[in-house]
């Protein structure tokens, strides 16, 4: 096998893969640089989780290449998986051991000797927060803790690459934050991180670079940043005028802005000064209800790029 | 499929080693609830059956010498076993696919899935091994042993096992939910425990049916048990055990191949 630019961990080009005659993933390319944070981003059934479990070595693609670490999923599957974290989309945790044994068990499969394993399951307890629970059954551990568990137990064989299938779907806001706090520090550590989410807060939070999908393919890469530039604008007023009448101001504000979304509550209005606009709306003799000047998010966009419609 | 064959990481006796292991992890946290079964039931059985039941029974069918005691312990330690295998290759394996997802935390670990299948399957004929020591010791008290080649009934019990664990584990690990299993029980289970020549012989049964009861492994390991805890031969002598051993091992090749088969195709798509 051809040596491997040491900064590139991962790279798919023309990656496929088909369950049957369903294509799930359609073709895709991408790199993932050492020390990155990349996210794939998508409506659910886009193919996201399909990417993961073949970049996990769980699921041989079919068709296209893959390569890990500079190595073949499908030859070096266990040489790979011994230098990845894997958090998967659903909890894998043994419910009738403790949070401690937990990690140990878990590392017993790296092959990783028990001492080594204890030192390391006491500083990753105390890493996610539940240094106080080690001894506890994992059964009653709330959802965030059974995450944050999942995690340092990802951790346990000091993975180059962390690989994390929707990590804070079903917490609650709280609990969220305290994960995306401690993927922060980790990649501030410099451990690459590879996530799917269909949070655009927690894509914008800790994604360096993504890839946004939709129905096995790739539709949109690049920064959080750059994402909101090419595919929207700088600035959003969302003016909400008396129910019904939204259709009708639509085309009285047009000319003020780059392009208007009609909600059925409210009308979007993407300009890159949303105060100057908000003023010209004014000027032309149009009174909101209620109206609200905000930045541009990866929500816009991804709205904008998978659509509104509700996909199931 | 070819890719799924390849991906699905080979074998190492070392990393199956890693899986057993958690097996015996989870065992030292629950053994206590397992300890009446594999030690209580035992002596009940011997107690009501044996004594019991063997009080009204003067000479066993087809040996004269035996006691009704002696007869039906062999196909008790024999019947154990292969209840052991079916609950332990149930159960504990469509969790570890959907319930808890053991495997699926092992699949993301250097462990291939031929690993996880083989370490799971030795832990089950380590719950075999135990049962059916447990059961001999208790065969033992009670006076139900002949022959020092009694001891030949522990490893007979680990091929029975076998027998039933593989072919059990492959239906197992395709299952969507557990209704199956009691289907399993009250279908082939109870029926092989009552007529594979557990409490009394094949030749009994009406000769139309008696080659179905030749066909389950149950009679080929109650025969060869009773062969060993008793220390005479059967009719057939040699060849016959040849025959049973062939067959148990048939079992076991098979349905480890199909089972194999299987975990690659619901572990790794």
């Amino acid at each position: 096998m051809k040596a491997q630019d040491d900064a590139t961990l991962i790279s798919a080009r023309g990656l496929v893969k088909k369950y049957g005659d369903f294509v799930a993933v359609d073709h895709i390319d991408f790199e993932v640089a050492a020390g990155q944070a990349f996210g794939f981003l998508g409506p659910n059934g886009a193919g996201k989780s399909s990417t993961m479990r073949m970049i996990g070595c769980v699921s041989p693609p079919s068709g296209g290449t893959l390569r890990i670490l500079g190595l073949d999923p499908v030859r070096d599957g266990p040489r790979i998986r011994a230098q990845l974290g894997v958090v998967p989309q659903q909890d894998t945790l043994d419910l009738e051991l403790t949070v401690r044994e937990n990690l140990i068990v878990y590392g017993r499969y790296f092959g990783l000797p028990r001492s080594v394993l204890r030192s390391r399951a006491d500083e990753l307890l105390d890493f996610v927060q539940l240094a106080d629970r080690a001894n506890d059954k994992v059964e009653p551990l709330s959802g965030g803790m059974k995450r944050r568990l999942t995690i340092a137990r990802a951790l346990i064989n000091e993975p180059r690459l962390l690989l994390l299938d929707e990590p804070t779907t079903g917490l609650d806001p709280q609990a969220r934050h305290v994960v995306w706090d401690r993927l922060f520090r980790l990649k501030q550590q410099g451990v690459t991180l590879v996530l799917t989410t269909h949070y655009m807060d927690e894509a914008e939070q800790l994604c360096d670079e993504l890839v946004v999908m939709d129905k096995g393919r790739i539709i949109a890469r690049g920064s959080p940043w750059q994402l909101i530039e090419r595919y929207s604008t700088r600035d959003v007023v969302e003016l909400r005028f008396p129910l019904g009448e939204n259709e009708s101001v639509a085309p009285r504000i047009d000319g003020l802005a780059e392009r208007i979304d009609v909600l059925p509550d409210r009308l979007l209005v993407y300009t890159h000064d949303g105060d100057a606009c908000l003023a010209a709306v004014h000027a032309r003799g149009l009174t909101p209800v209620a109206s609200l000047v905000r930045r541009s998010t990866l929500e816009d966009v991804f709205l904008r790029l998978t659509g509104r419609s509700l996909i199931d | 499929m070819a890719a799924t064959r390849a991906a699905s990481g080979g074998f190492s006796a070392s990393r199956m080693w890693r899986c057993y292991r958690y097996w015996v992890t989870g065992y030292r946290r629950t053994w206590r609830g397992s300890v009446v079964s594999t030690a209580v039931n035992p002596v009940l059985y011997l107690a009501a059956m044996g004594v019991g039941l063997g009080s009204l029974i003067r000479a066993a069918p087809g040996s004269a010498e035996l006691s009704y005691l002696q007869f039906i312990a062999p196909g008790l330690v024999a019947a154990t076993a292969m209840q052991v295998a079916a609950i332990e290759a149930t159960y504990p394996v469509l969790a570890s696919v959907k319930w808890i997802r053991t495997y699926h935390a092992m699949l993301a670990t250097p462990l291939s899935v031929a690993d996880v299948f083989v370490g799971h399957l030795l832990w089950v004929l380590t719950r075999v091994a135990m049962s059916a020591a447990f059961y001999l010791a208790a065969v033992a008290a009670f006076g139900g042993i002949r022959s020092v080649f009694a001891v030949a009934a522990v490893p007979i019990s680990l091929l029975v096992g076998a027998a039933f664990a593989a072919p059990i584990a492959a239906f197992a690990v395709v299952q969507e939910h557990d209704n199956g299993f009691s289907a399993l029980q009250r279908f082939v289970i109870v029926p092989m425990f009552l007529f594979s020549g557990t409490f009394f012989a094949v030749s009994q049964l009406p000769s139309w049916i008696r080659p179905l009861a030749y066909l389950t492994p149950l009679w080929h390991g109650v025969a060869l048990t009773r062969d060993a805890t008793t220390g005479i031969l059967e009719d057939g002598g040699w060849p016959m055990v040849v025959v049973h051993l062939s067959f148990l091992i048939g079992c076991a090749a098979v349905g480890s191949v199909v089972a194999a088969r299987n975990f690659r195709h619901r572990l790794v798509e």
